[in-house]
This record gives structure tokens, sequence and C-alpha cells, in this order.
């Protein structure tokens, strides 16, 4: 019953993830700690491996719709592995809760810059550039 | 064009770092930079991110099984499904406003902020 629930919760992470650009962690990492029992830190770990084919597939029909810089995307991801190297150790050795506060801030202050941007008048905010 | 690159390449470094510390493939942090700081679309921003997820996910969850960390069985429970919502997702964003597209991501950022402090 629970698994049923997990695997609603990562069709719906699926979702959110296609429609905004993420890998769908947000819904995978609370459905696994949540209906299948997993501690935190395995069930972040666990979701990195369900986001490889998801990520894979979104990615794909994004390029169908020609919204994908192919060239970008390689850098960002091809230069990420210091970052995750960094990420990955340190989420180790320090404490969980300075993390998550020290996101949230960073979240709220992106989340008020993309609400200012998107509600400032642009006459070229529907473009779409190739 | 060199600081263009400089800026795609700590837009990396600060999306690895995020997907290695919480688990969240970066996304979240890549695709705000990308509008905010780069003048992407939306519908670019995203499409872009999701590729560089695919490798950043990838290094981060061969990192994290050197700590014994990951669960194949469960990842397939939700990861399977969530292909299905990726298509339709990505189908789905093509008919809204880019603008719309924006907002719904200061929403996930406003209930990222909000599990994290409440957890």
């Amino acid at each position: 019953m629970s698994s049923v629930a997990a695997a609603i919760m990562g069709f719906a992470g699926g979702i959110v993830g296609g429609l905004l650009g993420v890998g769908g962690g947000v819904l995978f990492v609370p459905a696994l700690v949540i209906f299948m029992d997993e501690t935190q830190v395995r069930a972040e770990a666990t979701s990195l491996l369900a986001i490889v084919p998801v990520a894979l597939v979104a990615v794909w029909r994004q390029l169908g719709y020609g919204n994908v810089r192919v060239r970008d995307g390689l850098v960002i991801g091809a230069l990420s592995p210091i970052g995750v190297g960094i990420g990955v150790v340190t989420s180790n050795s320090i404490p969980q809760r300075a993390l998550e506060l020290t996101f949230a801030a960073l979240a709220l202050l992106i989340a008020a810059q993309l609400v200012i941007r998107a509600l400032r008048p642009r006459p070229d905010a529907q473009e779409e550039s190739a | 064009m060199a600081s263009r690159t400089l800026k795609l390449a700590a837009i990396g470094t600060a999306g690895g770092a995020f997907s290695g510390l919480l688990g969240v493939g970066g996304g979240s942090v890549i695709v705000p930079l990308l509008i905010v700081w780069l003048g992407y679309g939306a519908r670019e921003a995203t499409g872009t991110s999701l590729m560089a997820i695919v490798v950043i996910a990838a290094v981060a969850v061969t990192l994290q099984a050197f700590y014994g960390n990951v669960d194949p069985p469960n990842a397939a429970l939700v990861g399977i499904p969530a292909i299905g919502g990726a298509v339709a997702g990505t189908a789905l964003q093509q008919r809204i406003p880019e603008r719309m597209i924006s907002l719904l991501f200061a929403g996930l950022l406003v209930v990222i902020a909000g599990k994290l402090i409440l957890s």
C-alpha cells in the first residue's frame, strides 16, 4: 500500500521535474522517507539514482521541443562534479540542520528574484530565442 | 564569451554542490540562475538544466554509492512512474506562458525552503 503511494508520488515528481526542469527529488525524497521508511541520507542518495533516467527522458523530450542549449548544459554538467564532490564530502561531515537552513534562505532569495522578474513589464518576456 | 563560460562554470559548481548536499539534482539552483544571471527564457532554462542534471545526478549517485547510501529497488519504485510524469510535465510546459513557468518555479522554491525550515 505504501509502495503504491510512493509510486504515485514518484509520478508527481516526474511531472514537476518535466514542467520545471528539476530532477524530481523534491518529491522523490519525501516519498522514500514517508512511505518506504528510508533515512534522509539514504532517501537523498536513492533519489539521485531515480533522477538519472527521469532527467534523460525529460531532456530528450525538451530537445524535441527545441528548448535545450546543448553546449551550455554540457558545460554546467561537466563542471558540476567539482561541486558535487564538495557537496557530498560536506554533507557527510557538517550538521544537516545548518545545510537545510542555509539552502532555505538562498531558495527564498532566488524565489523573490524570479517573482520580481516575472511581474516586471517586459515586452520581450514571451519571446523564444534559439 | 569567456565571462559567460565562467558563469556557466559557477552555475555548474553551485548546482553540483547542492545536488551532493541535498539530493535535489541541482535544478533548483540551475534554472533560476540561468534565468536571472544569463537571461534565459524559462523554457530554455528548464530544458538546459535537465541536460546538466543527467550528468550531475550520475556523478552524485556514484559518489553516494561509495557511502553505501543507494537503494536501487526503491529508486525504481519512484523513478519508473516518474518517467511517465516527466513526459507529461514537459508536454504541459509547452502549453503555458513563460512567466507562469517562472512563477511556478518560485512557488517550488518556497515549498523547498518551507520543507527545509520545518524539517
